[in-house]
């Protein structure tokens, strides 16, 4: 006979493995919004998150109120979004995925030294007033945290998902998604979408940094935040916000359930490269993702 | 600055850089893989920060140590292995180098057979190989104060005090919660030696690199419902440890952090959750004894201060500097009696080590009561007997709240000799008597 215990612990972990993976999807939806219209992977989305989390935490301690420190920090970031496209993206268009790659790479260790140069390298608190003691229900215990972080993630991807339907600079995004060359030719002006897309991926880095900020405290290892988010892409699909959201609750519940149930047979601390195999598994039956969007190229 | 002035200025600059480490008379010299910036920064910071404070303070107090000049550079780290690796190739033609204290694990391994070839001491004060303690064959290296072994017995042996004696360990469940790295797994061995001998249910588990993920570890721990749980962390994975135990519903006052878990860093921004924590020390933190004193009014007075932040004055990796710095400067006190107060050779100050017998009267002397206990290294045991305390974080500063306790060193010496002596044999290395201890190398 099941033990009932056993049975609920099954579905603490499910639900706890589906709400981290949520998270995780919080940094993936940076990456999309980058890849989707520019076909750059950022992989400096992680160093975007600490510069974002680390700004407003020390506007914090020089006093600001937290409305003002998030609204001076959204300028910040769009201030470097622009900067970004001018500086970077700009001098590099039409140089081959690789150097663009490349670039964001060296994008990452530049901001990540000019946080820890701008606001020093201490581990900061950062407390946003959601309790992360355990809640029960249904007789499992889940974090009300998390929940939050869930209800932010799911808040964001709709917000997302109405601003790509149903404004112009959404639908001119999903224009120069679809094929850059025609939406030059009926005019639309790709640096200053580029430069507004970099500006919205900082807006997300700041909504995870502070999520990830109260969960971690704000610190270094918050670039490195960008090593969870890859297998959810690769999952989900560097191209579809649906597939980040999927792809998190996959690898996070997948993850969860291994690490508790065949680590003990493996010594334990596997979840960091299960992840990865099982975006591998999915990546060797479905090469562009759940959702990603198959290129089909002439030669 | 104008053109002229620059080109001036950097001329001069690639001059006495050409002309690196210029032999000073009576100087000795500290060469420091600091990190500065990275993931571990606010650790380096604090450690190397409270060093070199130290280093001031005798510079400007004493005029060094019995006037010779106390000197240092830095190279960064970011606590990788490699960059360890450059920055002790580049620093170590610096003329009268006392010893290396690079802080990493990984950096202190890597450098086992340079240093011996070098013969300069290495200091992994608290932390490093457990093995090394064994001065038979690691005559050079010295994990100072506390060994990983030393520091698993200590905290058994509090949990053995809190549960009312060791004859009631047999009835208790212990979870470890390790780092997945060389560092965490060094105390598997230990801990299963400990279950074994008192007789407790032991449990141990692995978290991931860097440790920023941890619900299925204690979800796991949940289900098992331990007494205690042993957090052997480091960085991110404490503060993730604290928050997520109290997710889980496990209280705080039922973890007890290692000698890598016990800083102001790891419980800061687990908030709430951490208030009740509890951490074993070598090194006690706040500003209370006489020389964290004697260092804000005189170092920090005098606008020499290496901390950028005064208020990490007294925090547990600056004390740590701190007592570095002292262990390290009374080592080349101790060396000069015998050789002489001039700039001493790396195996000098390697003799001055071997001798560093620092009694309660003389750390009290030295203004450091309170801070740490004692500690008597001599030529085979490169730890020194270092006892340890144990403190609680109230959520706004740590307080001690047991007396010194000592390790249970007797029945840790025969495993740490058997390790150093197979590692001798894979080397090929003949075990020092006691009479290779004088044999020094005055070059």
């Amino acid at each position: 006979m099941m033990d009932w215990h056993e049975v609920l612990f099954f579905f603490e972990v499910l639900v706890g493995g589906l709400l981290a993976g949520l998270m995780y999807s919080l940094v993936a939806i940076g990456f999309v919004l980058i890849y989707k219209t520019s076909g750059v992977l950022n992989f400096a989305q992680g160093a975007m998150l600490l510069f974002a989390a680390l700004t407003f935490v020390s506007l914090v301690n020089y006093g600001a109120p937290f409305l003002l420190a998030f609204v001076a920090t959204f300028a910040i970031m769009i201030g470097l979004g622009f900067a970004i496209e001018r500086t970077v993206l700009r001098p590099l268009v039409n140089r081959p995925p690789i150097t663009l790659f490349m670039a964001t790479l060296g994008l990452a260790y530049v901001i990540e030294g000019a946080a820890q140069l701008l606001w020093g390298t201490q581990v900061h608190r950062l407390d946003l007033g959601i309790s992360d003691k355990p809640m029960e229900i249904a007789g499992l215990l889940i974090s009300s945290f998390d929940l939050v972080a869930a209800a932010v993630a799911f808040g964001l991807v709709a917000a997302l998902g109405a601003f790509f339907t149903r404004t112009r600079i959404g639908l001119a995004f999903r224009a120069v998604a679809d094929d850059q060359f025609a939406a030059l030719a009926v005019g639309l002006r790709l640096p200053r979408i580029w430069a507004t897309v970099w500006a919205a991926a900082g807006f997300v880095a700041l909504v995870a940094g502070l999520l990830w900020g109260a969960r971690l405290g704000v610190q270094f290892s918050l670039s490195i935040i960008v090593l969870k988010a890859l297998p959810v892409l690769l999952l989900g699909g560097f191209d579809s916000i649906l597939g980040a959201v999927v792809g998190g609750l996959i690898i996070g519940a997948s993850e969860k359930l291994a690490e508790v149930y065949l680590g003990p047979y493996v010594g334990g601390g596997i979840e960091s490269w299960f992840a990865y195999v099982v975006a591998l598994l999915f990546l060797l039956v479905r090469p562009s993702g759940l959702f990603g969007q198959k290129i089909v190229e002439r030669v | 600055m104008s053109f002229f002035k620059f080109s001036k200025s950097a001329s001069l600059a690639a001059l006495l850089a050409l002309s690196a480490f210029p032999a000073f008379a009576d100087e000795q010299h500290f060469p420091l893989q600091s990190y500065r910036v990275g993931p571990y920064a606010s650790g380096g910071t604090g450690f190397f920060g409270g060093f070199i404070d130290y280093l001031n303070l005798l510079n400007d107090r004493d005029g060094g140590v019995n006037g010779v000049k106390l000197t240092w550079s830095e190279g960064e780290t970011q606590y990788e292995v490699e960059r360890g690796l450059e920055v002790y190739e580049r620093l170590k033609s610096a003329p009268g180098i006392a010893a290396w204290n690079p802080l990493s694990v990984g950096i202190a391994y890597a450098m086992l057979d340079r240093v011996a070839e070098d013969r300069t001491p290495l200091v992994t004060l608290n932390h490093g190989r457990t093995d090394t303690t064994d001065g038979r064959v690691f005559p050079y290296v010295f994990p100072l104060l506390l060994n990983p072994y030393s520091e698993s017995s200590g905290i058994v042996n509090y949990i053995a005090e809190r549960a009312g004696g060791h004859d009631k360990l047999k009835d208790l469940k212990i979870a470890v919660l390790y780092h997945g790295s060389p560092y965490g797994r060094e105390t598997i061995p230990i801990y299963e030696l400990l279950a074994e001998k008192y007789g407790f249910e032991l449990s141990q588990i692995e978290v991931a690199h860097p440790g920023n993920e941890q619900q299925a570890q204690w979800q796991t721990i949940r289900r098992q419902r331990p007494d205690f749980v042993v957090l052997r962390g480091w960085g991110v994975m404490n503060p993730v440890a604290l928050t997520t135990a109290q997710r889980t519903g496990f209280p705080a006052d039922r973890i007890i952090g290692n000698v890598w878990s016990n800083s102001e860093e790891d419980v800061l921004p687990a908030g709430e959750a951490a208030k009740g924590y509890t951490a074993i020390v070598s090194v006690s933190a706040g500003t209370e004894a006489p020389v964290i004193q004697e260092v804000t009014e005189k170092v920090y007075g005098a606008g020499k201060g290496n901390l950028a932040d005064k208020a990490r004055i007294g925090s547990v990796y600056h004390n740590l500097g701190v007592v570095n710095g002292i262990l390290n400067t009374e080592a080349l006190r101790i060396a000069q009696e015998r050789f002489g107060k001039r700039t001493l050779t790396g195996d000098e100050v390697r003799w001055g080590f071997e001798h560093l017998q620092l009694s309660p009267e003389r750390v009290k002397e030295l203004g450091a009561e309170g801070l740490f206990h004692s500690i008597n290294v001599t030529w085979d045991n490169h730890e020194g007997e270092g006892l340890v305390a144990f403190q609680q974080w109230d959520g706004a500063k740590w307080n001690r709240i047991s007396d010194w306790i000592a390790p249970d060193w007797a029945l840790l010496r025969p495993i740490i000799e058997a390790s150093s002596e197979a590692y001798a044999a894979e080397q090929g290395l003949k075990l020092r008597t006691a009479e290779d201890v004088d044999k020094v190398a005055t070059d």
